[in-house]
């Protein structure tokens, strides 16, 4: 029965969201809490020489001021505070652990006191000297010396290094009728989730600590806090059942929480670290890319070649990269395929995931590449990618398990009203305003990863389902309820979800895309093992009309277990476990996703941009965004429209906004803040059309992709080249400010 | 944040008394002084709430201008209609600044003292002469998208941000000023200061003094004027460029006009000689271009803000075509008209 599976359906922690019932991190309120106030380097390499604590301590209401040299003990091995999600190769950062400096803004002391204005007060009053030594933040000063990423040391590891070459492309580039070869750049951004990172630590008498933390992986940072502490996993607990947006930079253990655990356990007592809107800065950011994309065609737009290298930053510790170069192959149908990839090591934090980490930079060069061969060639862009579209993944010689790409070009083209479009730039205006209209391709992969689903149903027909999964936002809680609701035969209200506690059943962080298939699905396996508990109680009663029925042969629906074949043999799920003797059953199960070596898995999408320019001034506004995105079935069409608007209107802020500076003199960021940080405000935001293609897949029993990413995919490149398509300028460095219109 | 004391004063004379001491400020509207008191860059131990202060009128004087008390708050002078009447100007340049939570709660007054903005100004971590003499501009050579090209130094680069302040140049507003030892009358244009060796001084206004009203001349170029604000998105930031213009037109010929221009400078920039060229020609594009070379000929460009001379050039040159065309620039409709 799919009463609610792929309805509209409004979240159903909506309403304890917008009236504050919803708890976040830094609002877990317990007696004697102290609050904790962080002190940042504000150089960017060396080491602190001295850190002169006394008047910060002199300050009434101050507990204790934590440093390096005064702090509760703390692993010593880089294993243990390589986190579920670190990087394979480096040394994980760790917050106060001694006096050398990676990176402006490090943490270096923490002012812990009885109020948080005090703590802010006090945390201004640390003195601290440096020896500073020579940095680096600027990656086209690191350009020659970047690093090839490693050959893959595990399976992790081998998804996101460059795939193997195929053919030899830098014959058939020299030997191509059309050869477009441009150099693309995206700075570094940074995730800016509206709520601040913030820890509450709360400590018993024993010694146990339970921790509300910003995180997307509750068991992820368990496991962290346990090594990095040295605890008993039984001794730590973290809960974060709401998230206010993280988008990638709460998959690793931040620090706030090490701050604010350490100082729990230093003052035996409650504490709470929230940061500050310029600390977040330090957390993790999209590398800046340096991107090279060549394309050798035909003249009849088929592809003989394409090649990607690209240089992404990391810090000087470790070595984050993930997939940037293979998407070129992955996407169009070339023989000839080549890949590079290095690293360019910072004074900076680590980069890390940032919604749909790589696709975004690396599809912006692609597709802006495309778009230009296209314009050589003379070819309309759909018809180029038509041209060279591929239904295999050629990097792994795979079939695709669904790719519904072709109707996204279709249907998009359609409601955007492509046909019409004057291929001439500059040739279609609006009064004083260039029209222009762009066009790119989005791709991001469909993953599924083993999880944990509980669910407990009691006799008088309501469920919980738990797992330990987070929701950042992006209506886990209601797809969860909605996929019971359906696969239990009770009304959705009837069903609860409880999620982000590290005590419930194992899941991974949120993050890939992978969670709405991985729990609908183990939703799906463990209300199964319900039906089959059900069905075996159901067949003692007396005169059973299910007695001879299978497992397959029966289905729950309308709070009844019921024969597939025939509707009216049924039993009411009270009534089968009054009958059984039971108030209660319980079920656990693990589902993991077959591995599917056979087949690719990726979601598509066609996204069409209309600008407006003022030719003279150069300002941009982008006024129809048409987004339309395969990715198997929709769960819920609401929540799915607002996870593929957001996406764009982010795609819109990275295309025009988006831009981390660093003064590289100081090797300091400069515009910390949002006010400065620009993303998109209402004004900047007209027309979003989000379109659902239907693409039917088998590689899950709900047919399900995930969609948190596709969507920002691809919006950048059609608005870069609806950008060119309006003035004639093409901008290969995002973002798109006015200056590099009118220049 | 530093902890400090609280006053209320309920009459002008109470707060200039209350305000006596080094390290004492007046607060309104709080939009930029608790900013900056909580990076760290104001630490005042005394604060002197002037709200109570019965400075909220807007009225008529005689002879034709229009006297703003020093607490209007942003909001209610753009939405007065007299204001809207007379100075749409100023109306325009209010709504397209800030946000409407900001502009509910920032005065007249506290508008035009807000203090100048520079990345390094408000990050304790940089040297910055501005905020601690002597060490340095860092903005020069470092990070300088939004620093000023008009009247900068050598010691500071920062701009003024206020909008509300580039329409009251254009105007030629006079800033009202009461201290314990008397009143006194001060030009818009000689209210904000150059930064050269001083940079740590945004104003003339004296410690002691506060402001109570902003007087409002008789002309208001109600009939052909424009508040160009040029920005990196839309609503909610600070102008790269902005350009409040005023005319007086008869059969094509400019017969009177002010100029003045935001985000370019340490304050409001006007330069009465581009006025000057301005009258007596026909209202055409050759004309606005003179006026705007005249108005860029000793700008100077810092790297990221080199753009701002051509783009400040384009803006003179169509803000002066829609202020001649009598369509001033929508705040709400964000397409340039």
């Amino acid at each position: 029965m799919t009463t609610f599976i792929g309805a509209a359906t409004s979240r159903i922690d909506g309403v304890a969201k917008v009236t504050g019932a919803a708890k976040y991190s830094a609002e877990y309120n317990v007696p004697g809490l102290a609050y904790g106030s962080i002190v940042t380097s504000t150089i960017a390499k060396g080491h602190v020489t001295r850190i002169d604590s006394s008047a910060a301590r002199r300050v009434s209401g101050v507990y204790d001021v934590l440093t390096h040299d005064h702090r509760p003990s703390m692993a010593s091995t880089d294993k243990a505070y390589k986190d579920e999600v670190a990087p394979t190769t480096g040394s994980p950062y760790r917050p106060l652990y001694d006096n050398e400096i990676k990176f402006s803004g490090q943490p270096i002391a923490l002012v812990v006191a009885e109020t948080s204005e005090i703590a802010r007060y006090a945390a201004s009053l640390v003195e601290v000297e440096y020896k500073p030594e020579p940095h680096v933040t600027d990656i086209h000063q690191e350009r020659k010396s970047a690093i090839p990423v490693e050959t893959p040391s595990s399976p992790f590891d081998a998804h996101f290094t460059p795939p193997k070459m195929r053919g030899n492309p830098d014959e058939a580039l020299e030997q191509a009728q059309v050869l477009h070869v441009g150099e693309y750049f995206v700075p570094i951004e940074h995730h800016n989730p509206m709520e601040l990172f913030a820890a509450t630590v709360l400590y018993d008498q024993g010694g146990k600590l339970i921790v509300y933390d910003k995180t997307q992986g509750v068991q992820n940072v368990q496991r962290y806090v346990c090594s990095v502490l040295e605890m008993k996993p039984e001794d730590v607990r973290v809960i974060s059942p709401f998230v206010g947006g993280a988008f990638g930079v709460g998959l690793r253990p931040q620090f706030e929480v090490v701050l604010a655990s350490l100082a729990a356990r230093a003052l035996s007592r409650p504490v709470r670290v929230v940061l500050t809107r310029p600390q977040m800065y330090a957390l993790g950011y999209r590398p800046a890319a340096i991107q090279k994309v060549s394309i050798g065609a035909n003249r009849d737009g088929s592809l003989n070649a394409i090649t990607h290298s690209a240089i992404t930053a990391t810090s000087q510790y470790e070595q984050y990269f993930r997939q940037e170069t293979g998407w070129s192959g992955l996407l169009y149908k070339s023989a000839n395929a080549g890949y590079e990839h290095r690293l360019a090591q910072l004074d900076l934090p680590t980069s890390c995931d940032m919604r749909s980490p790589s696709a975004p930079t690396a599809i912006f060069s692609l597709e802006s590449a495309m778009d230009e061969l296209a314009i050589e060639l003379k070819m309309d862009p759909i018809a180029l990618r038509l041209r060279c579209y591929s239904d295999r993944d050629q990097n792994n010689n795979l079939p695709f398990s669904s790719k519904a790409l072709r109707e996204c070009y279709q249907k998009g083209a359609e409601a955007f009203g492509w046909s019409k479009r004057n291929p001439q730039p500059r040739s279609m205006r609006d009064g004083g305003d260039l029209v222009g209209w762009g066009m790119a391709t989005g791709i991001w992969e469909a993953l599924q990863v083993p999880i944990t689903v509980r669910i407990v149903l009691n006799a008088n027909g309501t469920a919980e389902i738990a797992c330990a999964t987070s929701d950042i936002g992006t209506g886990t809680y209601t797809i969860i309820a909605q996929v019971g609701a359906d696969t239990l035969g009770l009304p959705l209200e009837n069903v609860k979800v409880r999620l982000g506690d590290s005590t419930l059943p194992q899941s991974p962080v949120e993050g890939g895309s992978w969670i709405a298939t991985s729990v609908s699905n183990g939703v799906v396996t463990t209300s199964r093992a319900i039906s089959d508990q059900l069905l075996l109680l159901a067949k003692t009663m007396p005169g059973s009309p299910l007695a001879r029925l299978g497992p397959n042969d029966v289905v729950l629906a309308n709070r009844r277990l019921q024969s597939k074949a025939d509707a009216t043999r049924s039993v009411s799920i009270s009534d089968v476990m009054r009958s059984g003797g039971m108030n209660q059953i319980v079920q656990e199960k693990t589902t993991n996703p077959s591995e599917d070596t056979s087949r690719a898995h990726n979601t598509h999408s066609a996204v069409f941009a209309e600008v407006k320019v003022d030719e003279q001034l150069g300002v941009i506004r982008v006024t129809r965004v048409v987004s339309a995105v395969a990715v198997g079935r929709v769960l819920n069409k609401k929540t799915a429209h607002s996870q593929i608007m957001g996406s764009v209107v982010w795609g819109i802020g990275m295309a025009l906004q988006e831009e981390t500076v660093i003064d590289h003199k100081l090797g300091r960021i400069m515009n910390a803040n949002i006010a400065e940080y620009h993303v998109p405000v209402n004004a900047d935001i007209h027309d979003i059309n989000v379109i659902f293609v239907d693409e039917v897949d088998n590689s899950n029993p709900l047919g399900v992709k995930g969609l948190g990413e596709i969507g920002i995919v691809g919006v950048a490149p059609a608005i870069a080249n609806a950008v060119y398509h309006a003035t004639g300028k093409r901008v290969r460095n995002l973002p798109i400010t006015l200056d590099k219109v009118i220049a | 944040m530093i902890t400090f004391e609280y006053a209320r004063a309920s009459d002008v004379p109470e707060a200039l008394r209350l305000v006596a001491g080094d390290r004492a400020k007046f607060i309104a509207g709080g939009t930029n002084l608790v900013d900056l008191m909580k990076v760290d860059v104001e630490r005042p131990t005394k604060l002197v709430d002037i709200t109570r202060l019965p400075l909220s009128g807007v009225d008529r004087l005689q002879g034709g201008g229009v006297l703003v008390g020093a607490l209007v708050r942003n909001s209610d002078l753009a939405n007065h209609p007299l204001v809207q009447e007379r100075y749409p100007v100023l109306a325009s340049a209010i709504m397209a600044g800030a946000s409407g939570q900001l502009r509910n709660m920032a005065s007249t007054g506290g508008n035009v003292l807000q203090r100048t903005r520079c990345p390094y100004f408000y990050d304790t971590a940089t040297p910055c002469n501005k905020r601690v003499p002597g060490t340095g501009c860092s903005a020069i050579d470092g990070f300088n998208r939004n620093n000023g090209i008009l009247g900068t130094s050598a010691s500071c680069i920062a701009t003024h941000p206020s909008d509300m302040c580039v329409a009251l140049a254009m105007l030629g507003a006079i800033v009202h000023v009461s201290s314990l030892s008397g009143d006194r009358q001060i030009p818009m244009a000689d209210f904000h200061r150059l930064p050269g060796d001083t940079p740590n001084r945004d104003t003339n206004l004296e410690s002691g003094e506060i402001i109570t009203a902003v007087e409002l001349p008789a002309v208001g170029y109600a009939a052909n004027y424009t508040y160009l604000k040029i920005r990196d998105r839309m609503s909610y930031a600070f102008a790269l460029v902005s350009v409040a213009a005023g005319l007086i037109v008869e059969g094509g010929v400019i017969k009177d006009a002010r100029l003045a221009l935001g985000g370019v400078a340490h304050k409001p920039w006007r330069n009465p000689a581009a006025e000057v060229a301005l009258r007596g020609q026909p209202a055409n594009t050759a004309t606005f271009s003179g006026a705007a070379d005249l108005l860029l000929r000793d700008a100077k460009g810092y790297g990221h803000n080199t753009f701002k001379i051509d783009l400040a050039r384009r803006c003179i040159s169509r803000a002066l075509t829609q202020a001649a065309r009598g369509t001033p620039q929508s705040q709400s409709n964000k397409k340039i008209l």
